[in-house]
């Protein structure tokens, strides 16, 4: 009998729940902000959904009830990904060690 | 077009790279180059999903023009945020997530053949249910994030707002959401689906109220944890690997992040979640007890006084400093007492501030080198052999009663053993109790000097002194 993807799928995410709790906990708690904006951020590679969404409409109708859903995701998405990514460059680059101190 | 199987395998490298951006936040060296592969992560899971839908109709001009919209406003807000203000900007994208799930759950559910999920009023049974969990986190994420950031953001009061029969009303939408998704899946009926969704965004709502501003730090970790779940919901849906890992990932993330905190102020998580706490002072209890006992009032010429001639300071932040901002004065101050060769260090609280390492990204920002600042089990047996300790803006974290007091609501909750300092200084703007709600006894000690001002004009004056 073939098994069914949902169980890779399943694997793969419960496998992934283990890796995140490894990992998460060697993150030092000095870096817990810059964790949470960069989860935030990569937790918008749901904008993959909405892009397909999007482009689900043909050339006659690009603007179908789907795709329109599928356009204002795209854009909180990136607010996200973009906002996300560059807030937490901009606070990685404050932590700095005693001897480069230097402004 | 590329194949699904070649396509699966970008998402699945993309989902490593996030691991690796998270990985690298294990020390402040390697989190820049940490971010660089999230950001490649991403680049690489959105041009892929261009290639595998591959249809370069019209559509795709559309796309691109929402995507740099989106991106605009978000680099926009990045730059421009005061790192004051992280804990309700964290607030307001976990929100931003919620509602980008809850769309593309709709549009799934409203056009399945886009996403190969069977036809709308057909769709298959696993999605079905895949994206209604979908749907019902993501809204929760969304309406909770925002009452999380019109608090944060003291748009609304932070005080709990509880009612009677709260938690039973909880319970009773929590049972029908589940009711609704089965008999949605027997019916495919569109009513139930938007009812599921707007009994989700009245829940989150509903769980966020009764917490109170102190709790914070929990309540983002929280929905942190929520909006990966969401999009590991909506994973399953698109049979996406890269958003099943990212989901995972982001989810264990705020759930460990929720349990630091919860441990740092010992309480359940569930009590927590329940909310309340904080709500019912006894402040005529604590007014007989002013009454009774002597405050030491100092002003900014004693602490430069005291601490000029210690020889190791030990600076306490908590959210009274980056409510005042008063972190650049309070750097220009701790320069000045290097000078006099003065060792200082900082201890930070878990829970300080209204997110986990809310103090440590100000003091970064001040520039504060990190290997100066310490946490909680790291210095606290500091304390006892350092002369002066210089509490800002903190209260409950050093409040001693949580070790001796059983009766005490805060009993067992770790605290800063800030008394063993030789003498304690404490910026405060007034004897009123912390979140707890609870008197300190700290203000009361012998060597307890207790400086009555704002955190940042008080610092500002202490430099001035300490010329």
């Amino acid at each position: 009998m073939e098994i069914d993807p949902f169980i890779f799928r399943l694997s793969i995410f419960i496998l992934s729940i283990f890796i995140g709790y490894y990992v998460v906990w060697s993150v030092t708690p000095s870096l817990h902000t810059p964790l949470m904006s960069v989860t935030n951020a990569i937790s918008s590679v749901i904008i993959v959904g909405a892009i397909i969404a999007a482009l689900a409409g043909s050339s006659e109708s690009i603007f179908s009830t789907s795709s329109i859903f599928g356009f204002i995701a795209i854009i909180l998405a990136a607010i996200n990904i973009f906002g996300g990514f560059l807030v937490t460059q901009r606070m990685l680059q404050m932590y700095k060690k005693k001897k480069d101190k230097k402004k | 077009m590329i194949s699904a199987n070649l396509s699966a395998i970008f998402y699945l490298v993309s989902g490593i790279l996030f691991i690796l951006a998270l990985r690298g936040l294990s020390s402040p060296e390697t989190s820049r180059q940490g971010n660089y592969f999230g950001i490649a992560g991403m680049v690489i899971a959105i041009i892929v999903t261009f290639l595998s839908v591959g249809n370069f109709s019209t559509s795709i001009v559309y796309v691109i023009i929402f995507l740099v919209i989106g991106g605009a406003i978000g680099a926009f807000i990045a730059f421009k945020i005061p790192m004051t203000a992280m804990p309700e900007l964290v607030a307001g994208f976990h929100s931003l997530v919620g509602l980008a799930a809850v769309f593309v759950a709709i549009a799934a559910f409203l056009n399945p053949e886009a996403f190969n999920l069977g036809i709308a009023g057909n769709i298959k049974l696993a999605s079905l249910i895949e994206m209604s969990i979908g749907v019902a986190v993501g809204a929760i994420t969304f309406s909770g994030s925002i009452i999380a950031f019109l608090k944060l953001r003291g748009i609304m009061s932070g005080s709990p707002i509880t009612f009677s029969g709260q938690h039973v009303l909880n319970l009773v939408l929590g049972i029908a959401i589940f009711v609704l998704i089965f008999f949605l899946c027997k019916t495919q009926s569109e009513n139930f689906f938007w009812t599921v969704v707007i009994i989700s965004f009245f829940v989150g709502v509903l769980l966020i109220i009764p917490i109170g501003g102190a709790d914070m730090p929990v309540v983002i970790s929280m929905l942190n944890s929520y909006s990966g779940w969401a999009a590991a919901g909506i994973g399953f849906t698109l049979e996406n690997t890269a958003l099943i890992i990212t989901g995972a990932l982001v989810g264990s993330s705020g759930a460990i992040l929720s349990y630091i905190m919860c441990k740092a102020m010992n309480r359940s998580f569930v009590s927590v979640i329940l909310g309340g706490f904080g709500a019912d002072n006894s402040i005529d209890d604590l007014k007989e007890k002013k009454d009774q006992k002597p405050v030491k009032n100092g002003n900014a010429e004693d602490a430069a006084f005291l601490m000029k001639n210690a020889s190791s300071v030990i600076i306490v932040p908590g959210y009274g400093m980056a409510v005042a901002q008063a972190q650049h004065a309070l750097r220009e101050m701790v320069d000045k007492l290097k000078k006099n060769d003065i060792k200082v260090t900082y201890a930070i609280h878990p829970v300080a501030g209204r997110m986990p390492g809310h103090m440590n990204v100000l003091l970064a920002e001040a520039n504060v080198p990190y290997d100066e600042v310490f946490e909680l089990e790291d210095i606290n047996n500091d304390f006892a052999n350092s002369d002066v300790a210089f509490v800002i803006g903190a209260n409950d974290v050093t409040n001693p009663v949580a070790k001796t007091d059983p009766k005490s609501p805060i009993f067992g909750m770790p605290v800063l053993d800030v008394e063993k300092c030789k003498s304690v200084l404490f910026v405060k703007r007034s004897l009123s109790p912390g979140y707890a709600g609870i008197d300190n006894e700290l203000f009361y000690k012998d060597n307890t000097l207790m400086l009555f001002a704002d955190a940042k004009k008080m610092t500002e004056d202490i430099v001035k002194n300490l010329d």
